[in-house]
Formats: structure tokens, C-alpha cells, sequence
């Protein structure tokens, strides 16, 4: 469900200019709601930066996400 | 990352059988310049919330469809977590609330100019959200206001 509404914000955000960029634990959810921006991550939902108190692995997520927000050829669904 | 086949059998169902919102066509907004020079905010929807902020209502049918406010300046290891769904494994965000609201690496990324700079406001929403009709109609505008009114250009979206 948390996917579904973080797909549904974004479009929102979407279609009053802001650029989004999603992280999915469920890519096969993700590819039914079709946000146009999506890194898949290799976690378990409840983990979406990775893990807990490393920032390395959460940085690197987000820098991730920071250059998908540059692809306008979307839906983009990326792997990590 | 999870396989659907991995889910309990109660979450696989829901999700197997669930209607699913589409969005169609895929909405695209543009950068207005390079991400250095970018403003970026989090959008979460782990149930995160303030100190001293109303909790989200686990009583709400169809779910709790409203949203938070974090200031950009917050202690992150002060915000509440409200979310109580069952299918996923709250520890890891109990430990570091940056697991799913990364505020902390966001600032980091600013200071090294990575990105233009931090948003002084960011959203939380709480995930569990069967009925999403009044996210969409309600609280999703009022979220994207927020955003646009501090000049966002880019919004991270954190399901969990």
C-alpha cells in the first residue's frame, strides 16, 4: 500500500512540476502503478535505504535516486 | 528484494488481488537545472511524525490518508513512527529513522553541493492506505502545495 501511495503523491508532484523519484521493494507493484521515476532496491520492505545507522549504504541509494531524477524517459524502473 | 512469493500468504493476496491505482498517462515534470543546483525534499510515507504532532489514527477506515509536516530543521531521531502495519519489519527504522526518511544523508549531499540544498519542509504520510480516494482528492494537493510553496524541484519518495 505504501507504494501505491507514494505512487500516487508523485503524480501529483508530477503534475504541478516537481520531479519525483521513488524507491520500491516491490517492483512488480511499482510496474502496475507506474511512477515515472523508480530505483528497485535489493531490501526488504521496512528497509528502503538499505540499513539502519550505515551511511554509506544510504547515500548511495540516494545519490541513485539523484541521478534518476535526471531521466526523462519514463517510466524508468532502474535496479540498484 | 522481496519477491511476491516470499510475502506471507495474507500480503501476497492483497497484493495479488488488490486494484491497483495506475497511473496513466505517466505524469513527467522537468529539472529546471542541475541536481547541484536543485532543492530536494522527502516524501515518506513511514508514519512518521514530529515531536509534539498528531499521531496518525490506526481507527481511520480505508486508512489514516492524512498527512505530516517535518521541518527540515528536526532532530531526525526525534520524529515518532505510527505506521503499525504488520508487513513489514519495524526495527531497522526503531533504530534509524533515516532508513526511510533520510534527512540526515540529505544534509550531507548539501554540504558537500551535491545538491543545491535541503527543502525546509518535507512530507509524511502513513502507508497503509486502502482507500486512497481522499489521498488523492485531499491531501495529496495539500502535500504538492507544501512543496511548490518552498520551491522544490525534487522529491524523493520513500515507501517502506
Amino acid at each position: 500500500m505504501c507504494h501505491q501511495a507514494v505512487g500516487l503523491v508523485g503524480a501529483e508532484l508530477e503534475r504541478r512540476g516537481i520531479v519525483t523519484v521513488s524507491v520500491t521493494m516491490l517492483p512488480e507493484i511499482t510496474r502496475k502503478v507506474r511512477p515515472p521515476r523508480a530505483l528497485a532496491v535489493p531490501y526488504p520492505l521496512g528497509y528502503p535505504l538499505g540499513a539502519p545507522n550505515d551511511p554509506a549504504v544510504q547515500r548511495a541509494v540516494l545519490v541513485r535516486l539523484l541521478t534518476l531524477a535526471e531521466r526523462a524517459d519514463v517510466p524508468v524502473l532502474d535496479d540498484l | 528484494m522481496p519477491n511476491l512469493a516470499d510475502l506471507p500468504f495474507w500480503l501476497r493476496s492483497t497484493l495479488k488481488l488488490y486494484p491497483w491505482r495506475r497511473n496513466d498517462p505517466v505524469p513527467m515534470a522537468t529539472l529546471p537545472g542541475p541536481i547541484s543546483a536543485c532543492r530536494v525534499a522527502v516524501v515518506t510515507t513511514a508514519g512518521l511524525v514530529s515531536p509534539g504532532d498528531v499521531p496518525f489514527d490506526d481507527g481511520v477506515k480505508g486508512g489514516d490518508f492524512s498527512h505530516r509536516v517535518i521541518d527540515g530543521a528536526v532532530e531526525v531521531s526525534t520524529l515518532g513512527e505510527f505506521h503499525r502495519s504488520e508487513s513489514f519489519d519495524h526495527s531497522g527504522i526503531e533504530r534509524d529513522r533515516n532508513l526511510a526518511f533520510p534527512l540526515d544523508r540529505l544534509r550531507e549531499l548539501a554540504a558537500e553541493g551535491v545538491i543545491g540544498a535541503v527543502a525546509p519542509r518535507h512530507i509524511s504520510f502513513m502507508g497503509s492506505i486502502t482507500a486512497p480516494g481522499r489521498l488523492v482528492q485531499r491531501s495529496a494537493p495539500a502535500a504538492a502545495q507544501i512543496l511548490l510553496d518552498d520551491h522544490v524541484d525534487v522529491a524523493l519518495l520513500v515507501p517502506v
